[in-house]
């Protein structure tokens, strides 16, 4: 308190020091008006020059490292399109060879059958010959009048007989012709179903080669996409690359469980070959790391495996091996998987042994009655499924090579596209920043002529005095 | 890339190694050393004694120890101590282990004799000297008495011991016919030994008196 007071003028009236120190302290800051200005103006630009320039190097780096990913994408995206193409050509060129080859076999085939139907065609034109032309004398005889005469009547008897005869004659003759014929048109029948069936072959094989053809087609299109670097075709490959990386991460975390229930499956027998009392760091077992080891290793394997077989593609080198070579590859990682996994049976059947003993041990230290398994055979299964279980895990997690090379593949993109994301992000945060800091530098600038108002306005007030309106407007103008 | 592969493994290995080096086997191990008070009418609690006995032999693993002594008159002595294993790094050989220390314990406990004295101080000098040369990080000294002490004129522990880092914890501590009348004798005689314990240096001390609870012998805190 009378360090306050040795700052009034007067100490007995608070108020008109007060004043009066106000009054001086306005006059001071008016006179120090223009350099201050200048100093929070300059302040402002400092900082905010500073922040745009840091906010623009920001977005043209966010900027080339999207141009840089979509190369990369749109590599990528050809490459596998291009893959997609070549193994679409060469089922078409298998559908071609295989079915093509075979073609003029068919063709000759169908022609044979076509040739066959003709002339069995022709043969079923062919009619039975009419009746003979004594036909019409027969009738003008049997128009005679015989008169009672009994000759004549005879002769005409024996007429109409022998005319009968030979018109049931006829008769036979034309109906086992007919017969034959429908014989000969039944006969087309196999024909008619074999020439049906071999259209029906040909017209599935043109089919099916009309679709590959359409797949190629579809996936030109979106090869030129690629090539020509259109937005359409860089939005679906990111796309397609976010999903990939989602469902490789799912099947992932499925493999990964699956590889924590093989290493809690031999973690404890394999304390009995590197021995449970071993510790690498404080928490870490030497048996826990073997187990560990050998599930990676089983993991490597598979990974191998996949990749001579040409199902990943994640190391070149194999890639490029030739066929002899690869196949040796391919049978060395089986032979080494087999092992591991019969090992890993084994070490299952271990587990369960030491449980077991484990088990039968406390019951005896606590003095109980062993528990005798009513069903030898119920109580094998969980040792069987522990064995089973050991040896096909190894094989399960063979297969992690293909969401292993998707993951991997994917999460260059997905990552690149967060990256550029959160760059973008924090050049927007600087572009505020600096704003907010060039916004700040004005506010102050005002806020300080409203500290010195009444400087201001006596000023305003002379120059009004001397000048007229266009003195009052200048002012007005700065403030 | 080969090259950079090779490199990571090498760092990998490298840095394996160096832990391997560093971490003393010994310094995970867990060692708990067991007194039995046999003295007068606390003979009779031999049947709970078993029971704990059971529970450690079932909880401890490979690499670990165990010893189970008497506290009897005097009890600074090797010969008090009943059975004492340290489990093999094969856990196959550690259940033949446990039954042959069960069967140990077993014959003692069947032909136990209560003692005139309870020489609780000199057990704990034996057992910190027995937990000290096992070379375990976790040292556990089990005290299964009602922890009244009672030591023959000749007997001399009234001077400062050190049960520098081990866990000494009080099982089945129960209340004497003279803690029904007044119980704040009993609260003192813990309240007397956590001091003397942990002015020994002890890093815990814990009382535990329901066997049903008896993980808590190794849960901190």
């Amino acid at each position: 308190m009378t360090d306050m007071r040795n700052w009034m003028i007067w100490p007995d009236n608070t108020m008109l020091s007060v004043l009066i120190l106000l009054l001086i302290a306005m006059l001071c800051l008016y006179a120090a008006r223009t350099p201050m200005h200048a100093l929070i103006r300059s302040v402002g630009h400092a900082l905010g020059g500073s922040l745009r320039l840091g906010a623009r190097w920001l977005f043209v780096a966010a900027a080339e490292m999207r141009e840089r990913n979509k190369t990369v994408l749109m590599a990528h995206g050809r490459q596998e399109v291009g893959q997609r193409v070549e193994r679409e050509f060469e089922r078409v060129g298998v559908l071609v060879t295989r079915d093509l080859q075979g073609y003029p076999t068919l063709q000759r085939k169908l022609l044979e059958e076509i040739t066959r139907i003709e002339e069995d065609y022709k043969k079923c034109g062919e009619v039975p010959p009419p009746p003979p032309d004594w036909v019409e004398a027969v009738a003008a005889v049997a128009n005679i009048k015989s008169g009672g005469n009994e000759v004549i009547q005879k002769i005409l008897d024996d007429i109409r007989k022998s005319v009968n005869q030979i018109h049931e004659k006829a008769l036979s003759e034309y109906r086992r012709s007919y017969e034959t014929r429908h014989k000969i048109l039944e006969g087309f029948m196999p024909f008619w179903r074999s020439v049906d069936k071999t259209m029906t072959q040909v017209d599935k094989k043109m089919t099916g080669l009309q679709e590959s053809a359409g797949t190629v087609d579809a996936q030109m299109e979106k090869y030129k996409q690629i090539n020509a670097k259109t937005d359409k075709a860089e939005h679906a490959l990111t796309n397609s690359a976010f999903t990939q990386f989602a469902i490789a991460t799912v099947v992932m975390a499925v493999a990964m469980g699956g590889a924590f229930i093989n290493f809690k499956l031999i973690a404890l027998p394999m304390s009995e070959m590197v021995g449970a009392a071993d510790y690498i760091t404080s928490t870490l077992r030497t048996s826990e790391v073997a187990a560990l080891v050998i599930i990676l290793v089983e993991a490597s394997m598979g990974l191998f495996l996949m990749e001579s077989l040409r199902i990943t593609h994640l190391f070149p080198p194999i890639a490029n091996l030739n066929d002899r070579m690869r196949h040796r590859m391919i049978w060395i990682s089986l032979t080494l998987l087999v092992t591991l996994a019969g090992i890993e049976a084994a070490l299952a059947l271990m587990r369960d042994m030491i449980v077991a003993e484990k088990m039968a041990s406390l019951q005896q230290l606590r003095g109980a009655q062993q528990a005798v398994p009513t069903d030898l055979l119920l109580a094998r299964i969980p040792t069987a499924g522990q064995m089973l279980l050991g040896f096909i895990l190894p094989f399960a997690l063979a297969f992690v090579a293909i969401p292993l090379e998707s993951f991997i593949h994917s999460s260059r993109t997905v990552i690149g596209a967060l990256l550029v994301m959160l760059i973008r992000a924090l050049g927007f945060v600087l572009r505020v920043l600096s704003n907010l800091a060039r916004q700040t530098s004005r506010a102050l600038i005002h806020f300080y002529d409203l500290l010195i108002v009444l400087p201001i306005l006596a000023e305003h007030l002379v120059r009004s005095t001397r000048g007229g309106g266009a003195g009052v407007k200048s002012v007005g103008g700065k403030l | 890339m080969i090259k950079r592969a090779f490199l990571a493994s090498l760092s990998v290995l490298g840095l394996l190694a160096a832990l391997t080096g560093c971490v003393d086997p010994r310094s995970q191990a867990h060692a708990v050393y067991m007194l039995i008070d046999t003295s007068g009418t606390y003979a009779r609690e031999s049947g709970k004694a078993r029971i704990i006995i059971n529970y450690l032999l079932g909880t401890l693993q490979s690499g670990d120890s165990l010893a189970v002594a008497r506290v009897k008159s005097r009890s600074f002595s090797e010969k008090d101590i009943i059975a004492k294993v340290t489990f093999d790094t094969q856990p196959s050989q550690v259940n033949a282990q446990r039954r042959v220390f069960g069967e140990k314990v077993d014959k003692f406990l069947k032909t136990v004799k209560g003692s005139a004295y309870t020489d609780i101080t000199g057990g704990l000098i034996q057992g910190a000297e027995f937990l000290n040369e096992t070379g375990a990080g976790k040292k556990t000294i089990l005290i299964f008495s009602d922890m009244q002490e009672e030591l023959d004129k000749a007997t001399m522990r009234s001077f400062p011991i050190s049960l520098k880092n081990i866990r000494v914890i009080a099982v089945n501590v129960t209340k004497l016919n003279t803690d029904n009348i007044d119980p704040r004798r009993y609260l003192g005689r813990l309240e007397a030994w956590q001091k003397r314990v942990e002015g020994a240096g002890a890093i815990e001390w814990k009382v535990i008196n329901d066997i049903e609870r008896l993980e808590a012998i190794f849960s901190k805190g």
